[in-house]
Order: C-alpha cells, then structure tokens, then sequence
C-alpha cells in the first residue's frame, strides 16, 4: 500500500504542490490526471523518492520513503519499476542492453536467464528483432514499449507510469494501455498511471485523483468521477484541452 | 517618493547582482564539494564495485581518441618554445642552453597547462555534454530509479579514466614536445640535435619532470570533478546542456590556473 501524507513542494518559493494526501491499495490502479504543469510527473518522483519534498510523508508498506538510508531506498527500489515521460532509455546501451540493464545489475541473474527474459520481454512488447538496435533508431511508440519492457523485466510489485500514451498515435496507445492491463491483471501490480487520455485510462484504472494547480481536487472511484460536478474535473473527464481548461 | 524609490533601487541593484553570483558561487562550490564527498566514499575499499570494462571503454575515449591531437599541439609548442628562444640563443651565442630552456619550461609549465586545457576543451565539455543529456532526458533519475547510484556507475569511471590519462598524455606530450624542439633546433636554427638532448639531460632536473606530472594528475581531478559537476547539475534542456559546457570549461580553465598558481607557489 502507498500512502502519500501532507506533501508539499516549493520551486523558486512557489508551492507546485500544496498539501496532497493520497492511499494507493494494494493491486490498485490509481490514475493521476490534471491538465499540464499541475505537478503529477513531480508528484510520482516524490512518491518513489526521486524528489525531495519540504513537507510531508510517503509511506510504501508503512516504510518512510524519505527517511530510508542510501542503501535501504536502493533495496526499495528493487520493488519499484517506472516508466518515464521521455523514455529515459541510456542511449549508450541498445534496445537488448537496456532491457537487461536492471537485471544485470541485480546481479542475480546468469546471462543464459538474461537472455532468455530479455527476448521473452521483446515478445511480450511485440518488437522480437529489435534487441541490437539503438534508441536514436527507434520510433517514439517503440521507446515507450522497450522503456515499459526495462521498467517491468524485474517484475516489482509496484509500477509507475508516466504518461505512458504521450505523443503517441491511437493504435500505438491501445497498445500501450492493454500491456498495462495486462500488468494488472497478470501480476496484480500496484501502480499509478499519469496519463493525458482519458478514454485510454478509463478502462485500466480503478481510482482517479485529479491534481490542478499543485492541489488535489478529486481523489476516487470511476463512479464517482462521472458524478462530480467540480468544473474543472468535469471539464477534463470530458476530455477539455489544457487552454479550455483556462490553465 | 517615485523617485526616491527608484534611486533606492538603483543604488541597491548592484549589491543584488553581487550577491546573487555570489551566492550562485557558494551554490556551485558546495556541491563540488559534496560531489568530491560523494566520489571519495564510493573510492572506499569497502565501496569498491567498479565496472571495470567501463573503466577501459572510458580510458579509450578520452586517453586514446585525445593522442593525436595532444601529439600534433606539443610538437608545434616544443617548436614555437624553440624559436621563440632561437633569437636570444644566436644573440648569446648560448645553443648549448636552447635544450634546458624549452625542456624546464615544457616539462614544468608548458607541457601540461596546454595539455590541461586541450583535454578540458575536449573531453570535458564531452563529459559535461553527455551527463548534462543525459540528465535533461531523465537517464539519470532512470538509474536512480533502478536503485544504481549514477556517481558510482556515471562518475567514477570517467574519474578515473580522466586522472589516469590526463597524467599518461602530460608524460607523451612532453616527450614529443622535446622531439619536437629537436627537430626544430635541427632544422631551423641549426643547432645539432645531440647538442639539444645533452642540454636537456646536464640542466633539466628530475623535480622539473616531477613538478609537470604531479600538476598534470592535479589537472586531471579538477577537470573530472568540474566537467561531471556541471553535467549532473544541468537544468533546462538543450539550452542548459549548452549553459554546462560552457561553465564546465569556463570552470575548467580557472581551476587549471589557480592550482598551478597554487603548485609553483608551494614549490617556490
């Protein structure tokens, strides 16, 4: 279970996020939603202590996240996989490389094992021949697949996604969005998804937490959702643009 | 009142800007030093995890892809501190000091400030370049993510691969810089080669060797500290990765200065 207490965050003096609570249950997919530059990608760096916060908690299983030692956040990492915006691939590494990366440095693995996961992992993402390229030579939907094959190859209980779809056409995301339900229902993950496509995300998140200016204006169940009469949750459920949002 | 508002506040705005590059300053200073705090720790023998064929791929890179142009510079400064001292030596009729002269000044001062600030041009605006890239496109809190710590995988190599061959490329450049000066004197002054060597090898001491290798490993740590500072510091994408270069070479060349003011002042 993730609980998140109290969080608040400065940048430049300016709060970008101001006093969020939040219980993510265990095998639950929260959805963080709110239009851009509301502080959802900075919210799940937070949570998986990436980022600092000035105040407030976040507790993985009843552990501080920012109170643990170097060593013991490294052993809590092991148990997070995440998926980043920009698809953080090393571009030193290729497609095969990058996928074997956190295996590899497990340092549990033997290479026969590594080899075998990292094609079963390309299987699995539909990309079987792409182990010896280079992320400079893939498109952006094939980045994502490979960033959420690295992310997932260590199977951690707890996932993170951010903006999985972003920038991505529909039949890549539906793509993208059934390897998260998949996570879900295969594995039973806890996990947060950021995502801008409310159709996509409808159908794989249990709870939804909307986040606007650094606040959180709506944490709860789909139902619940369409049932809220919070303009600017209204709006985005309906699928309004950051500029008709007036943010 | 306008007025004097605004007179106010032109009379304060200097001790503003002062006091913001000031503190901008103390901010960079800091975290060199908790960077330095960061490297020593993971250089603990109980910390000891090194990756070893990283180590290698970055003693290659910037060792070996850096020889041929350390080679062509200190040929060419071996022959300009020749020339430069040709007038003097037919005026004094001294050939038999050409050798000490450019030996002492390449060995202890020349050799390694240039090639200090050649591989500071080179491999650490690369090394800025590429972890300030790195940062910008989230590799860094990626590694973080996967609970690697990016100064013992990132760092730490290029630390060492830049220290090492930092040192390796002073010792080459000073030899062919003396080759250089050789040829030179041969050639172009007419002093015999064998007259060079024997003036290097009567007047140059083995401290003078000593002084340029011990800067040279200095040289080498404080372009490896500064060049991974600014790359793991940099914000704002494409336009911060360029901000980073140009302070990690900015960085570089004052750090090379000081030191050898530093060095020359201690062994004054």
């Amino acid at each position: 279970m993730i609980r998140v207490e109290n969080i608040t965050k400065f940048h430049q003096g300016r709060p970008v996020l101001q006093d969020i609570s939040l219980t993510i249950g265990e095998g639950t997919n929260l959805g963080l939603i709110g239009p851009g530059g509301s502080g959802k990608s900075l919210l799940l760096k937070i949570i998986c202590g990436l980022v600092t916060p000035e105040e407030g908690k976040v507790f993985i299983d009843d552990i501080d996240v920012h109170q643990l030692s170097v060593q013991e956040l490294a052993d809590l990492r092991f148990r997070i996989g995440m998926l980043f915006q920009n698809y953080a691939l090393f571009d030193f590494m290729n497609v095969g490389e990058n996928i074997a990366f956190p295996l590899r440095q497990a340092g549990t693995y033997s290479e026969a094992e590594i080899a075998k996961l990292v094609k079963e992992a390309l299987i699995d993402i539909s990309l079987p021949n792409i182990a010896h390229l280079f992320p400079n030579e893939l498109s952006g939907g094939m980045k994502k697949r490979v960033s959420f094959a690295r992310a997932v190859i260590r199977q951690p209980p707890i996932l993170f996604y951010d903006d999985p779809t972003a920038g991505l056409d529909p039949v890549t995301s539906s793509k993208i969005f059934i390897l998260l339900q998949k996570m879900k229902e295969e594995r039973g993950v806890t996990s947060v998804t950021i995502s801008h496509d409310i159709e996509g995300i409808k159908g794989i998140c249990d709870r939804f937490a909307l986040i606007d200016e650094g606040k959180l204006v709506f944490n709860g169940t789909p139902e619940e959702i369409e049932a809220c009469h919070i303009p600017v949750v209204e709006k985005f459920w309906q699928g309004y643009s950051d500029d008709e949002l007036g943010t | 009142m306008g007025s004097m508002h605004r007179l106010a506040s032109k009379i304060q705005r200097p001790f503003h800007l002062l006091g913001s590059r000031l503190m901008e300053w103390a901010h960079h200073i800091g975290g060199l030093v908790l960077l330095i705090w960061h490297i020593f720790l993971c250089l603990m023998p109980w910390n000891w995890d090194f990756d070893g064929p990283e180590i290698w791929r970055n003693m290659y890179r910037v060792g070996v892809q850096s020889f041929p142009i350390v080679v062509v510079t200190a040929i060419l400064v071996g022959a300009i501190m020749v020339i430069q001292s040709g007038l003097y030596i037919e005026q004094y009729q001294a050939h038999g000091l050409l050798g000490w002269g450019a030996g002492y000044s390449i060995l202890r001062e020349v050799g390694p400030i240039l090639i200090g600030l050649m591989f500071s041009g080179r491999v650490g605006a690369n090394n800025t370049a590429e972890l300030g890239t790195m940062k910008v496109t989230d590799q860094i809190d990626a590694l973080r993510a996967l609970a690697i710590d990016p100064v013992a995988y990132l760092v730490i190599p290029r630390f060492l691969a830049m220290i090492v061959m930092m040192f390796l490329l002073v010792v080459v450049g000073n030899f062919t810089a003396l080759v250089g000066g050789a040829i030179t004197s041969q050639y172009l002054l007419g002093v015999d080669m064998m007259l060079f060597y024997q003036s290097i090898i009567s007047y140059v001491l083995l401290d003078d060797l000593w002084h340029g290798l011990i800067k040279s490993v200095c040289f080498g740590f404080a372009i490896a500290v500064i060049s991974c500072y600014f790359g793991l510091s940099t914000r704002g994408g494409a336009v911060g990765v360029g901000r980073s270069v140009n302070a990690s070479v900015v960085g570089s060349a004052i750090a090379i200065f000081v030191i050898d003011f530093v060095i020359v002042y201690l062994a004054s």
